[in-house]
């Protein structure tokens, strides 16, 4: 996790624990505190019946209350509560989490899992999502979590609301519970084709439990609601420009905020001055520590203040550029690996020295950019009530809770007068972790007395985010005659260690991730991370040792690959692309590679062209097959598959943030290339459906290997082996 | 200065400096904020509006320069509670992850189809080339503005 830039000097803010660009990985969730009482709770949403589902199945509990008392056994919520809902006296189904939607429609398939649970209409379903005042804590979106975590918790509490309502319905009828049927929002009895709407059951009534312990819920192959295409929520006011973005958010008296960054990373202020900025109408200054910021009621207005701004930085003397970059990372590397992913298997020193067939190589990623749509922005405003103050802030951020625990902290108040909002944002790919922007927004309102919105500019966002780590990674293999895998020695430097373990059969094998401490620049999460760098190398390696045993690439791999689910999704994407096809023409050529991370399976096939007198490399055909068990939404997983491959094809040809002397000098999307429709090739997507398996996350691992494969492809059709991502930045020239 | 603009059918009377971007007005002064602001240098397409029937992006246009034809933005498409055909079709196709850059999108297929009725998908890919989407829509993008053009191609007939 990366860490904010600003550190305000008037407060004492916590020490910075050492950065760790995969910190996500071993995240334990924090002590929080929850404020909201089970009486507000209904104050809130209307008289109904309502549950809870805490994290801890093994502490259940269960309190029913009439809906004339008010006094409930427990009047505060647990702490370790994950996800409620509200079935409402209007028959309005409202599921509560603090997921955030970034665009991997999740708002869609959470609300499609609680329709399916609770049998009653999706368009009944309304999902509160990402908001610190009233959605359960939640770590943050990331990770691929949502839907092996977050699904099973709404089904836990839409199968337990069910379970009331049937209750209600049982007792009202006289009859036992077990007899009666849900379906279509309605509970009936099947016996004299009586029935109830969860409306007409709900009416009146204040009715809480927490959720017993595991309840069993509806198995994927029963789903009527989730496993269909339903979809986007809400797709019409995105469409028409409805949809409000933090950018797009305004408040009464609002001021436009702009701040002023440094000359390059690590600068610090060395003088100020201020006086001409202030001078003009309606402009606030602030300068704490090296965080210096306008407000104005217009942007423009922001933007001429901050011009009017004098200052000077003293540069930092460690200035990083592209030509030392690797160097660098290898030279402040530690020697010494990262005790949490270090792996020793048998002898690999002697299994190399034995070997027949030796191959060592060393592989590079560059540092990239999330380059989200939307930039970073944020709306605070501070306002004061009996309680004491208040600080509300809109923004887009993957962890509405940790954005406001960074908010209090640096403002020295309570959390519970820190309310994050995260309006359906943007877009994020892993890049949104962080709370910069708010804090940027509420210490300018803070001053102003006005609520203040910033949002960055695209130079900003290249430059001031934090970047995909770049890396170098060492292998060292064998193999023997068989083309069997003897020895395999990995080591990834600085780029992180998700997805480093080999999924090969290999007997004697060492895997270490060597962090360096603080990362050469700000680095953090990115879509798959480190898992695209080490699947880079590992399925470039496997390519490689296949042209020196000549075994066919596919067959190596099968020879080599024992888990079964990797296994199948390779044989389909091969059945599918035609593997091993004929080159049609010259110039072509076809690779693949296979991928596993977070609990779900890919294999990517690639065809190239490459013009070998203008060095161009054209990605002409992509098949991916991909397995993350049961499917949700068949639609919604397509698109993120296929999503993920085009912003793959980024980082695999030619994403690679420029650096010179300590400046980024690409920051642009003129500068720095994204795919665009030119770059789309033919795109082929096979979806392994296993009703058997728990549904994983599917917004990372369709990234993972397309670089490898399409590198694989470039070997196939020159013979040259690219070991750098981006694997063509300028060009492949003969 | 005063200037007048059209926008949406409607008529304003805005006061900016000449320069002022079309993009901050429309969304500062006239509160139509389903145009984005994406990159600030005319590469992403996020802010494209229609002046007249050509696709501009407003963030490099001043609103002086757009003060002589008809603007319409992503908010002028709906008609009597109606979708454009090319916003249905990003629906039906679902056409967007995030839909940050859905605006833009429609706004540049809407004037493709006011040229070019029928295009082929290799003319779609190019007349949106100066989108970008980050989420990699591109392909659901290209259907979606194939099954507008068959859509307003049964309008029309």
């Amino acid at each position: 996790m990366s860490s904010a830039h600003h550190r305000f000097d008037h407060h004492v803010t916590p020490a910075q624990a050492p950065i760790e660009p995969e910190r996500y990985e071993f995240f334990a969730p924090p002590a929080h505190h929850f404020h909201l009482a089970r009486r507000d709770f209904f104050k809130l949403l209307g008289a109904g019946v309502a549950v809870f589902a805490s994290a801890k199945s093994a502490v259940a509990s269960e309190q029913e209350t009439p809906a004339s008392s008010h006094g409930f056994h427990n009047e505060n919520l647990p702490n370790d509560i994950t996800a409620w809902l509200h079935v409402g006296e209007d028959g309005t189904v409202t599921a509560f989490t603090g997921k955030a939607e970034i665009g991997q429609n999740i708002r869609t398939e959470l609300a499609q899992t609680v329709a399916d649970e609770l049998r009653v209409p999706f368009a009944s379903v309304r999902m509160v999502m990402a908001d610190t005042a009233l959605t359960p804590f939640d770590a943050g979106t990331f990770g691929s979590r949502t839907t092996p975590t977050m699904t099973p918790q709404l089904r836990r509490v839409a199968n337990a609301a069910r379970d009331i309502l049937v209750g209600v319905a049982a007792k009202e009828w006289s009859v036992s519970p077990d007899t009666l049927q849900c379906a279509n929002a309605k509970v009936t009895n099947p016996a004299n084709g009586v029935s109830l709407t969860y409306a007409e059951l709900a009416r009146g009534k204040a009715l809480a439990r927490n959720l017993p312990a595991e309840d069993p819920v509806t198995a994927p192959s029963e789903w009527t609601v989730a496993g269909k295409s339903i979809p986007k929520v809400d797709a019409r006011a995105f469409v028409t420009g409805a949809h409000q973005y933090t950018p797009d958010m305004t408040r009464p008296g609002m001021l436009c905020g702009k701040v002023l960054r440094p000359p390059s990373f690590g600068a610090t202020l060395a003088s100020y001055d201020d006086s001409a900025a202030k001078s003009l109408p309606g402009v606030v200054t602030v300068r704490d520590g090296n965080f210096v910021a306008v407000a104005a009621p217009t942007e423009h207005q922001a933007a001429q203040a901050l011009a009017a701004i004098r200052a000077q930085w003293n540069e930092s003397p460690a200035k990083v550029s592209n030509a030392n970059l690797f160097a660098q990372i290898k030279e402040k590397a530690s020697a010494k690996s990262d005790e949490r992913h270090r792996e020793e298997q048998g002898s690999v020193e002697s299994a190399l020295t034995a070997a027949q067939h030796r191959l060592d190589a060393t592989y590079t990623v560059a540092f990239i950019a999330h380059a989200p749509l939307e930039p970073r922005a944020a709306l605070a405003e501070w306002t004061r009530d009996t309680n004491g103050e208040k600080l509300t802030v809109w923004t887009g951020t993957q962890r509405p809770f940790a954005v406001r625990d960074e908010l209090a902290a640096t403002f020295r108040v309570p959390e519970s007068s820190v309310r994050v909002i995260v309006p359906d944002t943007g877009s994020a790919y892993g890049g949104k972790h962080t709370g910069d922007a708010a804090l940027e927004a509420a210490r300018l309102a803070r001053a102003a007395g006005h609520p203040v919105k910033i949002v960055w500019t695209r130079e900003e966002e290249f430059t001031w985010a934090y970047f995909r780590p770049a890396g170098v990674i060492e292998i060292k293999s064998a193999m023997a005659p068989n083309a069997t895998l003897t020895a395999w020695e990995f080591h990834n430097y600085h780029s992180g260690a998700s997805g480093i373990d080999t999924p090969y059969v290999v007997p004697n094998q060492r895997t270490e991730f060597h962090s360096v401490d603080p990362p050469i620049l700000r680095s953090g999460s990115y879509r798959g991370l480190a898992a695209t760098a080490n699947h880079f190398a590992r399925e470039s390696h496997m390519d490689d040792l296949a042209h020196a045993a000549g075994v066919n690439p596919f067959d190596l791999r099968m020879k080599n690959l024992k888990e079964p689910r990797l296994r199948n999704v390779l044989e389909a994407a091969a059945k599918s692309f035609g593997w091993p096809a004929q080159k049609s023409q010259a110039g072509r050529g076809f690779g693949l590679a296979v991928a596993n991370d977070k609990g779900s399976y890919v294999a990517t096939c690639a065809e190239v062209a490459v013009d070998r007198s203008s060095g161009s490399v054209k990605v002409v055909r992509l098949v991916e097959a991909f397995e993350c068990g049961a499917i949700v939404n068949p639609d919604g997983l397509r698109n993120q598959v296929v999503g993920a491959m085009i912003q793959g094809l980024g980082g695999a040809l030619f994403e690679s943030i420029e650096f010179e002397n300590g400046r980024m000098t690409n920051a642009r999307f003129s500068r720095y290339r994204v795919p665009r429709f030119a770059d789309v090739p033919e795109i082929e997507v096979v979806l392994l459906n296993r009703k058997d398996i728990p549904s994983a996350g599917a917004g990372e691992t369709p990234i993972m290997a397309v670089a490898p494969a399409i590198g694989n492809a470039i070997f196939n059709a020159t013979g040259t082996r690219l070991r750098s991502l981006p694997l063509v930045p300028r060009a492949l020239k003969t | 200065m005063s200037i007048e603009v059209t926008v949406n059918g409607k008529r304003h009377t805005v006061l900016y400096p000449a320069d002022t971007p079309l993009l901050s007005v429309l969304r500062d002064e006239l509160g139509l904020t389903g145009t984005k602001y994406g990159c600030g240098e005319g590469q992403c397409g996020a802010c494209t509006v229609l002046i007249g029937n050509s696709p501009r992006r407003s963030c490099q246009i001043p609103v002086s320069a757009a003060a002589s034809q008809p603007i319409t933005t992503i908010e002028g498409l709906e008609q009597n509670g109606i979708l454009h055909p090319v916003q249905q079709a990003f629906i039906d196709a679902g056409a967007f992850q995030c839909a940050y850059c859905t605006s833009g999108m429609i706004m540049s297929s809407v004037a493709l189809l006011r040229q070019t009725p029928s295009p082929s998908p290799t003319e779609i890919a190019k007349s949106l080339q100066g989108n970008i989407c980050r989420c990699g829509t591109h392909p659901r993008v290209i259907e979606a503005v194939s099954h507008a053009a068959t859509a307003l191609g049964k309008e029309r007939s």
